[in-house]
This record gives structure tokens, C-alpha cells and sequence, in this order.
């Protein structure tokens, strides 16, 4: 089965697939998960604020963002995102937005939805009564949450934040829609300019697959030193 | 903004033949509802399955269920598309082959095939937490009555497990439909395929993916509306569901 195989295509194409397009698939990856964390965490702020105004808008973006499938959402903002620059920016005609822009703009965006029901979870979990300690100190809002509820959150939540995180590297690939060379990009460039579909795509699935089972077996280690704590 | 908005784009008549723009998206509708549905099947057929296999006494059994779901899971749903696209018709025998790749409507059985297996995964997870939460008492309970193991899971286990994940698994039903589109990849004409062929034919982009947005939230709606009804007439009477389930993707 594996006799007429040109494994040497993995080789050749190695600097391609890695330097190009998992360094890609890495900086989106990373630079998403960070401000997808920093946005769902203000989000999921709002949507426990006692202002009904920012519940209501927090509540209905996350529920919208999460009822609809990613690559809507991404094609939705390739197109958008150069008028909301024009808009912006007041030019005439509409921005010049690079690809990678828009894929980051676009996983931040879709993915803080989903970072802020963790981030609400986490925020809920700290009893009540830290928060009131905290007023009865004479903290403020921001030193109640900045010094005693945030970080008790963040630290109850890293394992799912992590896994979560490990979603979207593997949602990542979806960028394949808009032609971007992310290492599923690259693989399936090489694919159909040498004609090795099964080999690239096979090794493709492998890379994802070690990296996401690897870091997931991570995730479970972490979880278990903080749960003895 | 300077984007000429039309609406009016909706009832002309669309390039394909087939009736205006809007017939257009609705017949992707039903293509994601169909696609969503047999995939459902397979996801809740092989996810029982493989959710009961890696709770059994056997080793093996959970050794092959533990890597089913791990194999599935960490490898993304558009890989796995095309290896059962690309990749499967090249490495079975010849005829086996050439009779994949001609099938008619190739993408919408591998569709349904590579979400299905896709959700089996996680419904396998959801079963397995469910059967685990279960207290070990009710296990052994009914082997001191007599019970052997099928008998044990069919009778006293399961009936539980169902109402117990049942809310999780609404999510999943709801992430199988939103994971359908994924398909477009390898060419099934669903509801966001339909949009974007839209867009490339009128050039009217955002009336397109207003009502796909719109299709897609409405079947939402309506998909998390029959679902509660069916979970409140399942509960078990006094029995908190574990509805808090925190990550659902």
C-alpha cells in the first residue's frame, strides 16, 4: 500500500511547511488566544456588571457569535472589516486589509465569545464574600477585581483556557477558505503542485495531531497539580 | 459606508436556473439540516458506543475507546475531511476507488461521514462523563442482583445517562449543524456555500451573509426550543441535570 509513496515530498517541502506556514498557524494561534482572553474577559466583566445595558450587549454578542459556524464568521469579516477600516479612518475608498489581519481580527473576535463563558464561569466560582471583603476594605472596583477576583479566576481556569486555546490551533486550519499559506495552507500547496495529495495531507493530519495530543496531555499534568491545591 | 445595498437582489432570478437568490440559500438550508442530520446519526450511534466501551471492565476495550476519541479529537475536523475526500479512495483497492470517486454526490456522503465521526468523538466523551458521574453503587447494585453487564448498562445505567447528558449533547446536535459548513471545502453546497456563491455571482456580499446569519440563528432557535421541551418531559423528577457545562465548541 505504501510502495509507490514519495515520502521525499515532505522533506523537500519541510523549510516551506514549517517556516512558513506553522510559524503561521503558531503566531495566529497564540496572538488570537491572547486577545480572544483579554476581550472575553472584558466581556464576560460587562456581562456581570450591574449595568443592564452592557449585560444585554454582552449576552446577546456571545450567544450570536456562538450559534454561528466559524468559517461564516471568517468570510463575514474578510468582506467587512475594509469598510469598518474606511469607516474608521473616514477615507474614501475602503481599507486595504491584509489577510492576516483579518484572520487575526476575525479568531479574536470569534473566540472571545467562547473564552468569556470560561471566564465567567471562573469569575462566579469566587465566593461572594471575597467580593464584599474586598468593599469593605474600601477597594474599588477595579482593585476588587484587578488584585483579588481576577487572578483566582484566571488561575481556576487555565486548564480550560489551555484547551481551549488548543481548539483554536486546530481552528486555525479554517483559514484554508480564504487561500492563506497556514501550515495546512502550505501542506495542501505542495499537495496539488506535486500531485501528493495523500502523502501531505496524511502527514498534515500527524503534525496537528501530536502537537494538539501533546499539549492536551500537558493541559491534564497542569490540571492535576492545581486540583491537589 | 459607500456599499449599495439591495435587497431587491433577493428575489431575482439566480444564475444557476434554479429560482431567485433566496431559493438559492434556503435549498443550502436544507442541505446543512439533511447533512447535519445523518452525521447526527452516526455521531450518536458510534459516540453511545464508544462512550459505553471505555467505561467496561475491559482493558482493551477502554484502551480502543480512549484512542478513538483522541484520534478524532486532535486531529481538526477540516483534516479530517480531506483525508476521507482526498486521501481514502487512493489507498483502497483500485475499483474500490475509481467507484468512490465517481459516486454522485461525493461530498455530501463524506460530509456527513467525516462530521459524523468528528461528533462521535465528543459525544463518546459526553457518555463516558455521564456513565462516570453515575454513583459506583448503582453498578454493583445490580450485579448483586444477578444482572450481567449488558443487562446492567441497558436496564439501570443508561436510562439515567440519557436524561443526565441529555443538555450537553443539545450542543452538540447544535455544534454538528454549525460543523457541517466545514464541508464547503470539499464542495457541499450547504447554507455558507450557498452565501458565498451568492456573493460571487451579484457581488451583494453582506445581503448574502445577513440571511445566511439569519437562517443559521433561526435554526438555532428552533433546534434549542424542541430540545428543552423533549428534556423537560424526559426529566427524572427531583434529579438535577448537569446543564452547567462550561466549554461547548
Amino acid at each position: 500500500m505504501f510502495s509507490n509513496f514519495d515520502f521525499d515530498v515532505i522533506a523537500r517541502s519541510w523549510p516551506y511547511l514549517f517556516k512558513e506556514g506553522m510559524s503561521f498557524t503558531l503566531m495566529l494561534t497564540g496572538l488570537a488566544t491572547g486577545a480572544g482572553i483579554v476581550l472575553g474577559t472584558i466581556l464576560a466583566l460587562m456581562r456581570l456588571s450591574k449595568f443592564v445595558v452592557l449585560q444585554k450587549f454582552a449576552a446577546t454578542y456571545v450567544n450570536i457569535i456562538r450559534s454561528l459556524p466559524l468559517v461564516l464568521v471568517i468570510f463575514w469579516f474578510y468582506f467587512l472589516l475594509p469598510y469598518i477600516g474606511q469607516w474608521v479612518l473616514g477615507s474614501e475608498r475602503p481599507m486595504a486589509v491584509g489577510a492576516f489581519m483579518s484572520a487575526l481580527v476575525t479568531f479574536s473576535l470569534f473566540e472571545a465569545a467562547y473564552f468569556s463563558e470560561i471566564m465567567r464561569a471562573g469569575i462566579q466560582a469566587v465566593p461572594r464574600g471575597q467580593f464584599a471583603a474586598a468593599q469593605a476594605l474600601g477597594m474599588r472596583y477595579h482593585q476588587v477585581m484587578g488584585y483579588i477576583v481576577l487572578p483566582q479566576a484566571f488561575r481556576a481556569m487555565t486548564p480550560l483556557l489551555l484547551t481551549q486555546s488548543i481548539i483554536l490551533f486546530q481552528d486555525t486550519s479554517l483559514v484554508y477558505v480564504l487561500s492563506l499559506t497556514d501550515f495546512l495552507g502550505a501542506a495542501s500547496k505542495v499537495a496539488q503542485r506535486d500531485g501528493r495529495l495523500v502523502e501531505m495531507y496524511i502527514f498534515a493530519a500527524l503534525v496537528y495531531f501530536v502537537i494538539s495530543f501533546g499539549a492536551s496531555m500537558l493541559v491534564k499534568r497542569l490540571q492535576a497539580k492545581i486540583a491537589v491545591r | 459606508m459607500n456599499y449599495k445595498w439591495n435587497w431587491g437582489i433577493l428575489f431575482e432570478v439566480s444564475p444557476e436556473g434554479k429560482g431567485t437568490y433566496l431559493e438559492m440559500l434556503l435549498s443550502g438550508l436544507m442541505w446543512t439540516l439533511t447533512t447535519a442530520f445523518f452525521a447526527w446519526m452516526i455521531a450518536l450511534l458510534l459516540g453511545v458506543t464508544i462512550g459505553v466501551l471505555r467505561t467496561l471492565p475491559s482493558r482493551t476495550g477502554r484502551l480502543v475507546g480512549n484512542a478513538y476519541v483522541e484520534i478524532f479529537r486532535n486531529i481538526p475536523l477540516l483534516v479530517q475531511l480531506f483525508l476521507w475526500y482526498f486521501v481514502v479512495p487512493e489507498l483502497v483497492p483500485e475499483h474500490i476507488g475509481d467507484w468512490l470517486k465517481q459516486l454522485p454526490n461525493a461530498a455530501f456522503y463524506n460530509g456527513v461521514l467525516g462530521v459524523g465521526l468528528f461528533m462521535s468523538a465528543r459525544v463518546a466523551e459526553q457518555v463516558r462523563t455521564g456513565i462516570e458521574s453515575l454513583p459506583v453503587g448503582q453498578r454493583m447494585a445490580s450485579t448483586a442482583l444477578g444482572m450481567t453487564t449488558a443487562q446492567t448498562y441497558r436496564y439501570v445505567l443508561m436510562p439515567m445517562v440519557v436524561r443526565i447528558i441529555f443538555p450537553p449533547l443539545t450542543s452538540e446536535l447544535l455544534n454538528t449543524i454549525k460543523n457541517t459548513s466545514v464541508a464547503l471545502t470539499i464542495g457541499l453546497m450547504e447554507l455558507t456555500a450557498r452565501a458565498r456563491s451568492m456573493q460571487e455571482f451579484s457581488f451583494q456580499v453582506f445581503e448574502a451573509f445577513t440571511v445566511a446569519t439569519l437562517l443559521y440563528l433561526f435554526t438555532n432557535m428552533i433546534v434549542t426550543i424542541l430540545m428543552r421541551r423533549l428534556e423537560k418531559s424526559i426529566a427524572v423528577p427531583g434529579y438535577l441535570g448537569t446543564s452547567a457545562n462550561v466549554v461547548v465548541h
